[in-house]
């Protein structure tokens, strides 16, 4: 099924935007979330960029004071979704310039709406930046 | 306005920003709830963007982790505004708020199928996405035409169709009947043309959930898909914004390789060889580079063509490229490489043979096992543990007891299990796992769970050389200042068996061994003390004479706990208290343990269970899984690596603690326990029972003598069931000697024949013993290797292997031993050279005793025709002059062949070609036929060419035409006749028999055969028939 759940958290543990592909209760995101940010958080800058827990893997990348943690099966290609994180980040400096825990925070539709254009139902669906972004500034476009 | 709706969104957001503490976070939640409630409530002064900014709100609340209880309706009804920014919203919140199983989301549902059937663009894609996000069951059978529609449609722009895919891929798993539409893989196979590259990179996704299912249905898929990787690593066409850091998208590289490790081969000479050209280029091409994305990205290709070349698993030269560089990457630093070059390692475990090759890897895996990351140390002792065999077992097993004590907690239950289950399976001799199980429970006992002591206890028990053994060391723990209760445990029921072997030792008398386990009784748990008590009476039965004073200490404990509360207690008190003033009845009546019967460790079994499934069966999984046949004797129950690395708690500790229901059952008459026990051992060879801790403890209380037991359950059999007869009765008990009681596991026919295709898999297997088989084939050489394991914990004896040659084959064995020790594996090499062909098999006629069992099987041995056969392509300027030159009978024969297993032709090649004849396309222009070559080896003939013919009627796959031409008449009609038979039966057909061809041969071609037309474009093949 490749993605299970995209979560971006900032170092404090509090989740600014979490998109999941399968569905889970609130308890269990609530538990899910919480287990994965204490794993996560915890470790360094020397260690790898893979965690594992329960039947996901965690595939994880920290820029500045921003957690993004993506939740995969078992046998995904670990760094092609290190690589997917990175391109979301990109697309989304594109988009908000230079962007920050904040852009992501107070346009938590807009990170919603490109995050629907890269991902559905846990699979890829774009990869072009351009492509991606047209719809937002269709969207800013016309408002 | 709009502005001004989403500031209140913001003021919202900085709000609870604001917040000091989580409390204050819950009021400020609390009271927006309530207002947005309030807002909702009179939802007609609504604005649709008053609506929105509402729902946008109701996300948020819920994404920290609060429960939204309502306004879902409003969240929906937003699907059907008309303008798009509502609508946007709607879908958006909606498939985040709402499961598929959500009410709300059926009212919807017309809403939805209306804007995937509407002319707006934009609205097909959100609704689409949020189909394919959280579409269920009901939208699978409304909307999977419509998708479908859009996804193959030439008009659709590439925006709208990456949607559908994904959203097809939704529905399909919900049913997977939506894809069983005439011509669907046709179609894939046409969606993969494409060129656009976000529709192909959704596509793929889709091809890899079809393709993992039914792979042959999709086979015109595979060298589509062998296209685009290769446009991609060539980045041919590839627009710069699909292009990451150079690379052309490796995501979509990454797919692609996906879909193709769900193929199990591929066969046409041409996509293969791009294949591997391209296959090449990424594993020697990829260098380190500074920048890190670049290097992630060319490495996320890197190790997805490795796994990739595992599953291919086909030239040599590339595998070892592999084991190469992973071994390289193990090396490094870089976390991130080292971590998949440990899980990559793994997986090569698994499918491949380079086990030797990694052995060398070993010192450097160690020291992975103390990375101060846990996830590397996870993968390391992964790997070390599926590496693990007889020969490295010591050195690997030390250093996981070694890095128990350091490992954090987190680890130390997964690797106990791991350390007990390795020195179960390669022990090299027993004495060892004992020692490596002591020192388990002495550093980890609370990680230990009573499989691992129970299986101690059938081991001893089973061994009489082990027995003083086992109680020497476990006396040696009890020595020491702490002991952990499991240890007590095992150590009170090997002392209370086994101890009076130790008697003469010094410090070992009955009553030394009474005091140093008295001296725990303070310290332990009501669980431990009904197994000390039972030791203790075991103590005073083998202490003779009797000693006076040991028999007044231990009645008197005996008489403490007849008022003990706990039933187990009580009633063992008792027992044992009434039993011992018997006298000399005692001996009998405790008599020492029998021998357990042979049984699945339970903690191997646990370790299989544990496997976690997904949806979709990984293709690594998959495969392993088909070759688990492969592996041979004590390495078959490895379980898959990368599933395994943590058993939870809860399964781990599967006690079963005698209860008191249990005990008043025991207790009812001591005929119907010692009945139960008696049938229990002896009616269940090996199923691995669940009452473990009532199989080691029960009997304890009421052990009859061997004899009374049998008469016993006579009776109680016939007094339970009435009229069973006294026959019957006799037939669970094991009399003298019983042949061929043993019943094979697996099929053997269908062994023999998954042989004949392969190299290595088990020949036999049954509950006491696996027969595995590995060849090479050089020529008119083969060199077959019997692997004899004993799956037991006690000796196959006589063991006896006679082989039966053909007059073609010249055979010969190597000694086989007489004996085969328990749990041990014997290598018995047998040569063979092919003199002429024929298609008589050579027969293994194979006996041994286990206990009073005697057992003998015989087997086919898959030294056939087709192991001394090579595939050669030969071009049409060989093909058409040889073809000529051998112009008829006996060189070339040629039969109608009727009653064939119906099969499409592709799987036909495949079948021709899973037998070593090379099919060349092109050599005959009629689509139905087909043409392979091949080179057949034998001493007299020497390498000699084959050339095969199959014209087949499209109208009736029932029967078709071989022409057969060879230098040599008996190779002629003995491959012809080969051919033939694997045609017409089911290769896995139980009972095929391999002499006899099932169907009488039809050797006149009759008229009304084959239908080849008149002007068929074949005459250059015709015209010589």
């Amino acid at each position: 099924m490749g993605i299970r759940f995209i979560l971006m958290v900032n170092k404090q543990g509090q989740t600014r935007l979490a998109q999941y592909y399968e569905w889970l209760t609130l308890e269990e995101r609530r538990a899910l979330e919480g287990e994965i940010v204490r794993k996560c958080l915890a470790r360094n800058e020397q260690q790898c960029s893979f965690v594992e827990h329960r039947n996901y893997k965690i595939v994880y990348r920290r820029y500045a004071s921003l957690f993004f943690l993506v939740g995969v099966d078992n046998d995904e290609n670990e760094l092609a979704i290190l690589e997917f994180i990175h391109l979301l980040v990109e697309t989304m400096d594109r988009h908000f310039g230079n962007v920050c825990e904040l852009d992501i925070m107070f346009h938590l539709e807009k990170a919603h709406f490109m995050l629907e254009e890269m991902v559905m139902n846990g699979s890829i669906v774009e990869t072009s930046k351009a492509n991606i972004l047209t719809p937002i500034q269709l969207m800013d476009k016309s408002s | 306005m709009a502005m001004h709706g989403m500031r209140g969104l913001s003021i919202f957001i900085s709000d609870i920003r604001n917040c000091q503490n989580k409390e204050q976070e819950r009021l400020r939640v609390d009271k927006e709830l309530g207002n947005v409630r309030t807002r909702f409530k009179n939802e007609k002064g609504l604005t649709p963007y008053e609506k929105k900014k509402y729902v946008w709100k109701m996300l948020y609340i819920y994404m920290l982790g609060y429960d939204v209880d309502f306004g879902h309706m409003e969240a929906v009804s937003l699907i059907s505004a008309p303008k798009y920014p509502e609508k946007q919203v709607g879908y958006v919140v909606t498939s985040c708020l709402l499961n598929e199983n959500h009410d709300f989301l059926r009212l919807a549902i017309n809403t939805v199928r209306n804007d995937i059937i509407g002319r707006n663009e934009t609205f097909q894609c959100l609704a689409l996405t949020m189909v394919g996000n959280i579409g269920g069951t009901e939208f699978a059978e409304s909307l999977a035409p419509d998708v479908q529609k859009l996804l193959l449609s030439s008009s659709c722009r590439p925006l709208v169709r990456k949607k559908a895919a994904l959203c097809l891929l939704r529905l399909y798993r919900k049913n997977p009947d939506v894809v069983n539409v005439d011509g669907w893989a046709d179609r894939m196979a046409q969606l993969l043309d494409e060129r656009d590259l976000g529709v192909l990179t959704s596509s793929m996704s889709l091809l890899v959930a079809l393709v993992s299912n039914n792979h042959e249905a999709y086979w015109t898929c595979l060298p589509k898909c062998v296209k685009i990787l290769e446009r991609l690593a060539r980045n041919q066409d590839v627009p710069q914004e699909y292009t990451y850091y150079g690379i052309p998208s490796p995501w979509l590289q990454v797919k692609s390789m996906r879909v193709l490790q769900y193929f199990p081969t591929i066969e046409d000479p041409n996509t293969r060889r791009t294949l591997f050209e391209v296959l090449q280029r990424m594993l020697m091409g990829t260098d380190v580079v500074k920048n890190v994305n670049k290097n992630n990205a060319s490495h996320a290709v890197l190790f997805e063509a490795l796994a990739f070349v595992m599953h291919l698993d086909a030239e040599k030269e590339m595998m070892s490229q592999c084991v190469a560089l992973l071994g390289k990457f193990i090396a490094v630093r870089e976390p991130n490489i080292r971590y998949l070059g440990l899980e990559n390692m793994t997986r090569m475990l698994m499918v491949t043979d380079v086990q030797e090759i990694i052995k060398r890897h070993q010192a450097q895996i160690i020291t992975s096992l103390k990375d101060p990351d846990i996830s590397i140390r996870r993968r390391a002792l992964d790997l070390l543990y599926g590496m693990c065999d007889v020969t490295n077992a010591k050195d690997i097993v030390e250093e996981l007891l070694q890095y128990l004590s350091s490992a954090d907690f987190t680890m130390r239950e997964e690797l106990s299990l791991k350390a007990a289950i390795l020195a179960e399976k390669f022990a090299p001799d027993l004495s060892w796992y004992v020692d490596v199980i002591l020192q388990l429970i002495d550093k980890a006992g609370d990680f230990i769970s009573n499989d691992v002591w129970f299986r101690v206890v059938q081991f001893v028990t089973n061994n009489d050389d082990l027995q003083p053994y086992a109680a020497a060391k476990v006396k040696e723990y009890l020595d020491k200042p702490a002991v952990h209760e499991t240890m007590v445990k095992v150590s009170a029921y090997i002392l209370g068996e086994y101890s009076h072997l130790l008697a003469r030792r010094t410090g070992c008398s009955p009553k030394e061994i009474f005091s140093i386990l008295h001296e725990k009784l303070p310290t332990v748990s009501t669980t431990t003390i009904p197994i000390l008590l039972s030791a203790y009476a075991k103590i005073l039965m083998h202490t003779q004479p009797p000693d006076q004073e040991l028999q007044n200490q231990i009645w008197a404990i005996f008489n403490k706990y007849e008022s003990c509360i706990d039933a187990e207690i009580q009633q063992r008190a008792v027992e044992y208290f009434a039993l011992s003033r018997k006298g000399a009845a005692l001996m009998d009546i405790l008599a020492e343990m029998p021998k357990f019967p042979e049984r699945q460790s339970s903690l191997i079994k646990k370790a299989e269970d544990s496997e976690v499934d997904t949806a979709e069966q990984s293709a690594i999984k998959l495969r392993a899984q088909q070759q688990t046949s492969n592996a041979l004797v004590v390495t078959d129950q490895r379980p898959a690596n990368g599933a395994t690395p943590s058993v939870p708690v809860s399964q781990l500790s599967l006690v079963k603690v005698p209860s008191m229901i249990s005990a008043e059952d025991h207790t009812s008459t001591n005929q119907a326990l010692s009945e139960e026990n008696g049938t229990l051992r002896k009616v269940d060879p090996q199923p691995p029972s669940a009452d473990l801790l009532g199989d080691l403890l029960g009997p304890l209380a009421i052990e009859g003598p061997p004899g009374a037991t049998v008469r016993s359950e006579h009776n109680a059999v016939s007094r339970l069931e009435g009229g069973l007869d006294a026959v019957d009765g006799s037939a669970i008990v094991p009399v003298e000697e019983q042949t061929n009681t043993v019943q094979p596991i697996g099929n053997i026919a269908e062994r023999f024949h998954a042989l004949c295709l392969k190299d290595s898999g088990v020949l036999y297997e049954d509950p006491y013993i696996q027969i595995g088989i590995k060849a090479e084939w050089r020529a008119h050489h083969g060199c077959l290797v019997l692997f004899l394991g004993n799956k037991n914990t006690a000796p196959l004896i006589s063991v006896q292997a006679l082989i039966l040659p053909p007059a073609h084959l010249k055979m010969e064995l190597s000694l086989v031993p007489d004996t085969i020790p328990p749990r041990a594996q014997v290598q018995c090499p047998l040569e063979v050279v092919n003199l002429w062909p024929s298609r008589d098999v050579a027969v293994l006629d194979f006996s041994y005793k286990f206990g009073t069992y005697m057992a003998n099987v015989k087997l086919r041995l898959p030294a056939v025709l087709n192991k001394f056969l090579q595939p050669i392509p030969v071009s049409a300027e060989e093909f058409f002059p040889q073809w000529r030159s051998l112009s008829g009978p006996p060189l070339k024969l040629q039969e109608v062949v009727r009653g064939v297993r119906p099969m499409p032709l592709p799987e036909m090649a495949n079948l021709l070609y899973s037998f070593w004849l090379m099919i060349c396309p092109g050599l005959d222009p009629n689509p139905n036929n087909l043409v392979a070559s091949t080179t057949f080896y034998s001493e007299n003939t020497r390498a000699m060419l084959c050339l095969i013919r199959i014209e087949t009627d499209p109208a009736d796959r029932t029967q078709l035409r071989i022409t057969l031409a060879s230098g040599d008449p008996t190779l002629t009609f003995e491959l012809k006749e080969f051919i033939k038979e694997q045609m017409v039966s089911m290769p896995t057909a139980p009972q095929a028999p391999a002499a006899a061809p099932p169907v009488p041969p039809a050797a006149q071609p009759t008229p009304q055969a084959p239908q080849i037309p008149a002007n068929d474009p074949a005459s250059l093949l015709a015209d010589l028939l």
